[in-house]
């Protein structure tokens, strides 16, 4: 048996069942990581002292016949846009280098509590801005289904890191997409929370009224038992849903008979890669074969998605990441300054990346005095309108399907130089995020060899459902998510 | 929707952000082509529609005014670049 | 020429709950740098903020004694620039939609009512302090700041008012009634020389009706810099105006040494705030009943009890004024009142004596060590005879120092006077039987002789004797 490639609810059984020790588990694990870092590089930073240390405690906590947690001694990757206490958190920014916090991610206290081992902080793009890992100040990330290509992101670590068997699962954070498009491109399972289902407090704020933290897994089983430890209300966080989050894992039935799907016509068929929509058609009569009916719907506001994320988005980010001035952490620009105003303006120029200063530089003029009403405003207001062409579907459909990202992944550099195209990447999951809905990615097949994801959507808390679907599909579509990365 | 220097260089300002020749330049192409395909947008008749700043229907959301201990005083300076007895140094405002 | 002085004022307040607006530091005072403070006030990476409950509710408070109307629905926005006092480098407020708006405070000026708008109260959070450190004497500009943010997220009520004060003596009248309604409802500490309540003001001269040009006057730290600064403004406006030269839309900084008006400079170039709604924080609406109850705990506000006092009392304009213009010292005087003493002598002896003692030993009137019921006792003392009111200062002194009660004082150090008929007049008759030379002078109708006489009662009595009752005896006996 293979531990790297086992889910964790398997490993957690293992150690529950005394067959494996976490301490094993963890050891398993930072082998992998040894071998395939150097050819993916899904990590920012690897925890091994530290989770070989908490596997031992964990271990001998086992042994005394505590209770260390439901997922005890499971190792876990966080993607390094949460808070982690004591452990350096980047960002993928030169601006965090060797930053410190002071504090746990609500969500990283959840996953400490339910028992897991901290395994490393995955890469990013940088402020998570990004479809592709490719801006991650400490370099890209690589899909292990093909070394030249990209895993999708932002949370392209995390992806990579579950796909290369160097994390059973982990934790990624979704704006636009950035669960479920490297989820897609990976071939693994991932899944955007309804917005206010998942604490934010921790997770360093790129668009605040968009971001979710979610679960990145090799199963669906896997994806509801992570959702359960990091659902549910955090009193730290001002838009937390204050209800109990129900218990996922047990409403995993696959019983789906007599569900209407609707597929997004706007989302599935212009700009769609071929191959991406021949799995994408093949996936649809696999749900039509498990009783769902499927029809094509029309939700025309979402033509205009893509305009409004990329005016909304930048515009919480320019103020989301004003912080960032030399002043209280972070970097400092070496220019020795005698004028505040410079060592703000040199600081921030050398310390973000080329797409974190192209987001604030459009945010900041989506916001300024005169085009105000124009941009933001008006992008704001078409929100509006996607949450009521949603709102209108889920009057005859149980859930919305379309193909999770227009392409397979794309190669290395093939998009960098051309922002608009690299933008492109996120159109079938911005709309997501701009109802705040939930939506699921799930590998699907692959097409010329590299994954293919399959979107659900579903209303807001709709998540037992949308995984439902998904978790009755995952039974018949039979994919293993295992690259031949060796 | 075509953008200026000018206006990059208004941006950058009030953003904070030094910007080269080269950057201005590259920034106020790409800026401008993202604004002009944001355009489609401005069509949109959007008479009597409330903006969404959030989808969630949550209101009335506070705390107890209760005070908590603070940060030990070791850890507010020990991310900062440049510190002097527990307080930020920056170079003078002008 | 007809000129009219135009002036609006814009105070900020600080609340005194105890944490801050957005995260649970302590909101004290002063302290080491950055001891109040932690990574929500910090503005640490993936923090966020969650709104303080007190905080609204002081707001709402005064924006009902303020009558104000309470937004239904407002919400919080982001207030984007960069200052180094500011951790986020936005500050969270209240843009177009304030928790309250739309009121009036009248104020009273030598019987002319003058009511002020109130366009808007709301609810931000305070910035942070940056000392600067000047090392002028080098050749290199060695000059830095220091950044403290215990001040940084202490809760902010910014209150505007419409341009509705005609004088810097309305505008002064005002922010001592404005101070002194925030200290009755007990939700600020109303310190400006500390900075928890802050004054800045917009003056304009309008000349025969037409509107002029707004200028914007900033660090007034006390009541009298606010009314000479704004007086100092009035004059060199309405001189420029004379001149006919053009006045420039700006903003001033009052400079209290040199006691005049200079340009603020900064390199800055005009802010562009980027208003934008906060995300991170969800709209208020405020329960009618919770308003219902927020309004059941207005206290009689500072103008009423004026009118009150006045009618009453019968106090005075000054005196009535005086005492309540803080809450502390009015609700001193009605539990001296409570004594059953006379309330305009009572008064007196507070407005008089009693607050220059205050002043002088820099202690708040909560903590006097004289009790109502004290000052009571030595007001019946007097109205009794039993001492004189120059006696009487003097015992109020001493009662103030050691915090004894005045008849204690006046019975151990045997003071009282001696106003008993029968033990007077056998003093009476002592001194004429042993001065029977000016007895007879007096009965020859001598002045002086008097004068004598009574001298001798008062040497024979230490002082004691009651004056007038002395007098009136030797009178009765030798005419």
């Amino acid at each position: 048996m293979d531990l790297t490639f086992s889910g964790a609810l398997e490993i957690a059984g293992l150690i529950k069942n005394k067959e494996i020790t976490s301490v094993e588990a963890v050891e398993a694990f930072l082998a992998r990581i040894d071998a395939v870092e150097p050819d993916v590089h899904s990590y920012i930073n690897v925890s091994a002292d530290i989770a070989r240390e908490r596997a031992a405690a964990i271990d001998s906590r086992l042994s005394a016949g505590d209770d260390a947690g439901a997922f005890a001694g499971v190792p876990l990757a966080i993607k390094d846009v949460l808070s982690t206490r004591g452990f350096p958190t980047t960002c993928g920014s030169r601006m965090l280098e060797g930053f410190v916090p002071a504090y746990d991610a609500t969500v990283v206290e959840r996953v400490n509590d339910a028992g897991t081992v901290m395994l490393g902080k995955a890469n990013m793009d940088e402020f998570a801005m990004g479809s592709s890992t490719e801006n991650s100040y400490f370099g890209p990330t690589r899909n292990p289904w093909d070394l030249e290509r990209v895993p999708g992101g932002s949370s392209g670590g995390s992806a990579a890191a579950v796909a290369a068997g160097e994390a059973p699962w982990a934790l990624g954070s979704d704006t636009g997409g950035s669960i479920r498009q490297p989820a897609a491109l990976c071939g693994i399972v991932g899944l955007k929370p309804t917005y206010g289902l998942v604490s934010r407090y921790g997770l360093v704020a790129f668009a605040s009224s968009l971001d979710q933290v979610g679960p990145m897994t090799r199963s669906v089983g896997d994806c509801a038992a992570l959702l359960g430890l990091i659902a549910g209300h955090d009193p730290c966080d001002s838009t937390s849903i204050d209800e109990p989050a129900p218990d996922y894992l047990t409403g995993l039935d696959g019983e789906v008979k007599g569900m209407k799907a609707g597929i997004v016509k706007e989302l599935s068929s212009d700009g769609i890669e071929p191959g991406v929509l021949e799995r994408f058609n093949a996936t649809v009569k696999a749900l039509e074969g498990l009783g769902v009916s499927c029809e094509e719907v029309s939700l025309p506001s979402f033509e205009y998605g893509l305009s409004a994320y990329y005016l909304i988005a930048p515009a919480e980010a320019s103020s989301n990441l004003a912080r960032f001035d030399g002043v209280r952490y972070g970097y400092r620009t070496d220019l020795e300054s005698d004028d505040i105003w410079e060592m703000y303006d040199e600081t921030r120029a050398a310390g973000f990346g080329g797409e974190v200063k192209r987001r604030i530089m459009l945010g900041t003029y989506a916001l300024s005095a005169g085009y105000y009403d124009a941009y933001y405003a008006q992008a704001q207001k078409i929100r509006t309108l996607i949450v009521r062409d949603y709102g209108r579907a889920w009057d005859s459909f149980d859930v919305l399907v379309s193909p999770t990202s227009p392409s397979t992944a794309f190669k290395l550099g093939e998009k960098m130089d051309d922002p608009l195209t690299m933008y492109l990447s996120d159109i079938c999951t911005i709309p997501v995020n701009l109802a705040g809905i939930p939506a699921l990615s799930l590998p699907c097949g692959l097409a010329e060899g590299l994954p293919v994801g399959f979107q659900v959507m579903g209303p807001p808390l709709s998540e037992a459902k949308i995984m439902n679907v998904a978790y009755a599909l995952e039974g018949v579509l039979g994919f293993e998510p295992r690259p031949p990365l060796d | 929707m075509a953008i200026s220097i000018e206006d990059v260089e208004h941006v950058a300002r009030l953003a904070r952000l030094a910007l080269s020749e080269d950057e201005k330049e590259t920034f106020r192409r790409q800026l401008s082509d993202v604004l002009e395909h944001a355009r489609v947008i401005s069509e949109v008749d959007t008479e009597g529609v409330e903006p969404t700043s959030h989808t969630l229907p949550l209101v009335n959301v506070f705390r107890d005014d209760v005070a908590r201990p603070s940060l030990p005083t070791e850890e507010v300076t020990s991310n900062a670049p440049w510190a002097a007895d527990g307080a930020f140094r920056v170079p003078r405002i002008v | 020429m007809e000129f009219e002085t135009i002036i609006g004022l814009e105070i900020h307040a600080e609340l005194n709950t105890a944490s801050k607006m957005f995260c649970g530091c302590p909101t004290a005072f002063g302290g080491a740098p950055n001891t109040s403070t932690c990574p929500i006030c910090l503005g640490h990476p993936g923090v966020l903020p969650v709104a303080n409950r007190e905080a609204v509710a002081d707001t709402i408070l005064l924006g009902l004694a303020l009558n104000c109307k309470i937004t239904p629905r407002s919400i919080f926005h982001r207030k984007n620039y960069f200052y180094p006092d500011m951790p986020k480098n936005f500050q969270i407020s209240q843009y177009d939609i304030p928790l309250t708006a739309d009121g009036w405070l009248e104020v009273e000026m030598e019987g002319n009512n003058r009511r002020v708008g109130i366009t808007r109260v709301h609810l931000e959070e305070d910035t942070g302090k940056s000392v600067h450190i000047g090392e002028s004497g080098r050749i290199h500009g060695a000059d830095f700041s220091l950044e403290d943010f215990n001040r940084a997220g202490i809760p902010l009520a910014e209150i505007v008012t419409e341009p509705d004060l005609r004088s810097p003596e309305e505008a002064r009248a005002f922010m001592q009634l404005l101070r002194a309604t925030l200290e009755y409802l007990q939700i600020s500490d109303c310190k400006m020389e500390e900075g928890s309540l802050r004054c800045d003001a917009n003056i304009s001269i309008a000349v025969d009706g037409a509107m002029g040009t707004k200028v914007e006057i900033k660090n007034m730290n006390s009541f009298r810099s606010l009314f000479r600064a704004l007086s100092y403004e009035d004059e060199r406006q309405r001189f420029a105006i004379k001149q006919g030269e053009t006045l420039v839309q700006e903003t001033r900084h009052w400079d209290d040494a040199a006691g005049v008006t200079h340009p603020l400079r900064s390199k800055e170039e005009a802010f562009d705030y980027r208003y934008f709604p906060e995300p991170d924080l969800v709209p208020i609406e405020p329960d009618p009943a919770w308003v219902e109850e927020l309004r059941g705990r207005l206290p009689e506000l500072p103008m009423e009890r004026l009118r009150r006092f006045r009618e009453q009392y019968g106090l005075s304009d000054e005196i009535a004024v005086m005492l309540t213009s803080e809450k502390a010292l009015a609700d001193y005087f009605e539990r001296a009142v409570e004594t059953g003493q006379d309330p305009v002598e009572l008064a007196k002896w507070i407005a008089g004596d009693l607050v220059a003692l205050l002043k002088d030993a820099v202690v708040p009137i909560q903590s006097c060590p004289l009790e109502p019921r004290g000052l009571g006792e030595l007001v019946a003392l007097v109205a009794q005879k039993v001492i004189s009111g120059k006696m009487a200062k003097e015992v109020l002194k001493e009662a103030f120092d050691t915090g004894k009660g005045p008849k204690e004082i006046v019975e151990a150090k045997g003071l009282s006077q001696i106003a008993d008929a029968g033990e007077l007049d056998a003093v009476v008759d002592e001194v004429i039987a042993a001065n029977p030379e000016a007895a007879e002078d007096m009965r020859g109708g001598k002045e002086q002789a008097l004068k004598f006489l009574m001298g001798q009662v008062m040497k024979k009595t230490r002082g004691q004797a009651n004056p007038e009752m002395a007098s009136d005896l030797i009178k009765k006996k030798l005419t």
